[in-house]
């Protein structure tokens, strides 16, 4: 009797607001690829980063003081006196470092299997204008510890509005408030990081979802599953988003929480790529760092930035290397998607790519010293070759034909045997000592030792491997 | 092609490497925020040498007690200064307007000195004052050339000399004890380290807590990994690839 009551009340809310339609729309009835691989997991850890930083951010503005005086002290104090704070505080900074690993790892996959191309371009715009956003939220961000780094780094990144002809002084002047850095700029900042942004990212992650459904996810193959229904209208190679994928992704959840927990219970500061070591010490105006980086994360830019030699081309360069992103549904001419039937112009192309973004990252964190700079330079045409010369390189490609349905691939588990294997080829026993001699013990994995012979078989093999794929 | 590659990963490791050599090698502080004794040995010393100039206003008394397992009333008789609260927090008794009449600058709070330097640092620079004339303190330091601080140490290490050694790799300068101090070499050393040790516990007073939780984290986690693996194999079992 009293159930049934309760199900009335649920059947009044539903037969009023669309829930159930929303639901079967969005997750139950709505199809997507059976094949979906390791580089599919990110979308979604994504959009749990996205909540974690907010549920942490907003714990930690209720003891966060945005004035320059008390700031860093604030900080510290949630640190040690305010009950979990130090876990709500590394949740957020290990948390804005993640976010930026699974968002590049997202597009990088969007640029692997052709994403964004045609009908799903306006889905990579929503995207890279949600990467800005993000950068704007991680930058506005990283001064409200109002650290050394903090106070230098977004010093140095204003002033770099300064280098635009004319209008330059002024709009840095406007930026920040003040002539230099200071508590009126703290105070915007801080505005900007916890109600702005995160709005305009709210709204832009709705767009990028509603973009997604209305045409459906791509794939590792890169062809539509549309194109093949059965019976029913379903397309073949489709499953519903729930519970497929809801149930996938938790196990990728759980994998992504062993790393993130990893990092905030044992290395929270990441070696000072996470929390660097000058941002412990409270912003001197007076005092300028030896050496300004910014966090991990912004360095490839930086370092386009710096390979530059003059300030205001720099400026453009480093602005530039983003606004190419946006192009790159217009700049690669080839209507296949997926890697895996691309030519080997094109899979060249993107190795070098990801060289030089690392490489970039790598010396935007260092000293710019002159041999260094010009690695960088080279680095920096290697990054905008890429993009620019694209529409030239894409149509020499000699692409594999498509299959029609989804190909068979090797989920992550079934390769296991195989790891296993390679890495018993890769290592052999450790002689047996007279004490330690019972056959139980000499199969334990931490009584082997690497087998130099195995290691050079294995690496030549997966050399022989990558070069092979590469054509 | 291949020469352009080989000059490039030349330049690259030439770059790199010109950035270690530059450095003074550091001395290794032998850090274990476990361990105590240690800790309430530094604490004592922190109170005794440290707290007349430098304040470490991000720590209390009262925590200090509780982290280090330690009767309150110990904790204000042993080794906080004469009439301090349990609850006050660690500051100096010198005042803003006199550090920097006398040093030029004021002493830096060192709550979290540990974590913007590191212990290794801390650790070479406590051991690496010498005698310097020019100095107005009559002291310098190796690790921080002219550095503002006098040696407040220097009674229980005794005075260094500095000495220009030359090797075929060029010019280095060493110390060597001139006159001895109140404490053997080997005393001296373990009493920085555990100053040093006391001030990494400082810089953050959770780690040992943080890292016991770890544990169980992690390993619930991983139950949790297990079980979501076998929940979406069961789902799965019926998609064929």
């Amino acid at each position: 009797m009293k159930m049934n009551r309760f199900a009335e009340c649920g059947n009044w809310v539903l037969d009023r607001f669309p829930v159930t339609k929303f639901w079967n729309e969005h997750m139950a009835h709505y199809y997507a690829p059976k094949n979906f691989n390791f580089w599919y997991f990110f979308g979604s850890l994504a959009l749990l980063v996205l909540v974690n930083q907010f549920i942490t951010g907003i714990l930690l503005t209720m003891n966060y003081k945005p004035d320059a005086k008390l700031a860093f002290d604030s900080v510290e104090y949630i640190m040690r006196d305010v009950s979990w704070g130090w876990l709500v505080r590394y949740m957020h900074s290990t948390g804005a470092s993640a976010f930026f690993i699974v968002i590049y790892l997202h597009m990088f996959r969007g640029i692997m299997y052709g994403s964004f191309k045609k009908p799903r371009e306006l889905i990579w715009i929503f995207g890279m204008l949600l990467f800005v956003c993000l950068m704007a939220e991680a930058f506005m961000g990283y001064l409200l510890p109002w650290g050394q780094m903090s106070y230098w780094g977004a010093q140095v990144i204003i002033s770099l509005f300064s280098a635009i002809p004319v209008i330059g002084d002024d709009l840095s002047l406007w930026v920040r408030g003040d002539y230099v850095v200071s508590d009126a700029t703290l105070n915007r900042f801080f505005a900007f990081h916890v109600i702005a942004v995160p709005l305009a990212l709210v709204m832009l992650v709705f767009m990028h979802i509603v973009a997604l459904h209305e045409f459906g996810s791509n794939n590792p193959d890169g062809i539509e599953i549309k194109d093949s229904k059965d019976p029913w209208g379903h397309p073949v190679d489709g499953i519903p988003l729930h519970p497929y994928y809801t149930v996938k992704d938790i196990v990728g959840v759980a994998v992504f929480l062993i790393f993130f927990a990893t990092v905030i219970f044992y290395m929270p500061e990441m070696g000072g790529y996470f929390l660097e070591h000058a941002n412990f010490i409270p912003a001197d105006p007076m005092k300028t760092p030896e050496h300004i980086a910014p966090v991990w994360y912004f360095t490839p830019f930086y370092a386009i930035l710096r390979a530059i030699p003059d300030k205001f081309a720099g400026v453009i360069g480093m602005g530039g290397a983003i606004v190419v992103l946006f192009l790159l549904p217009w700049l690669d001419r080839n209507p296949v998607r997926s890697i895996r039937y691309r030519g080997g112009v094109y899979k060249k192309a993107l190795a070098l790519f990801v060289i030089s973004f690392l490489v970039l990252g790598y010396l935007g964190t260092q000293p710019a010293t002159p041999s260094a700079t010009i690695v960088a330079r080279i680095f920096t045409a290697i990054y905008f070759g890429f993009f620019l010369l694209m529409p030239i390189y894409t149509r020499w490609e000699k692409t594999k034909p498509l299959p029609k349905q989804l190909t068979d691939q090797l989920e992550l588990e079934d390769q296991l045997p195989v790891l296993i294997a390679t890495l018993d080829e890769m290592t052999e026993l450790k002689p047996t000592t007279s004490e330690i001699g019972d056959p139980a013990f000499r199969s334990n994995f931490f009584n082997r030792r690497p087998n130099a012979e195995g290691i050079l078989n294995v690496v030549s093999r997966l050399a022989k491997k990558v070069i092979g794929s590469l054509d | 092609m291949k020469t352009f590659i080989i000059t490039l990963l030349l330049s690259l490791t030439l770059s790199f490497g010109a950035q270690g050599s530059e450095g003074i090698k550091l001395q290794k502080a032998n850090i274990d925020i476990a361990d105590n004794i240690s800790l309430l040995r530094g604490a004592k010393y922190f109170v005794t040498y440290c707290l007349g100039c430098h304040s470490a206003k991000h720590m209390r008394y009262l925590r200090i007690a509780h982290d280090l397992g330690t009767d309150e009333k110990v904790m204000l008789k042993d080794i906080a200064p004469e009439g301090a609260s349990i609850y006050d927090q660690l500051h100096s008794a010198m005042n803003k307007h006199d550090a920097e009449k006398w040093f030029g600058t004021q002493p830096p709070d060192l709550s979290l000195i540990a974590r913007s330097r590191g212990a290794d640092w801390l650790y070479s620079y406590l051991k690496s004052y010498y005698t310097d004339p020019k100095r107005p303190f009559g002291v310098n330091n190796l690790i921080f050339e002219d550095t503002a601080m006098p040696n407040p140490l220097w009674q229980l290490q005794g005075e260094q000399h500095a000495t220009q050694r030359k090797t075929i790799w060029g010019h280095y300068t060493e110390l060597v004890l001139q006159e001895e101090g109140l404490l053997s070499e080997n005393e001296f050393d373990r009493m920085v380290n555990d100053l040093v040790n006391f001030l990494v516990y400082v810089g953050e007073p959770v780690q040992l807590e943080r890292q016991k939780m770890g544990k169980y984290v992690l390993f619930f986690l991983f139950i949790f990994l297990i079980i979501s693996y076998l929940l979406k194999k069961e789902y799965w079992k019926d998609v064929h690839h």
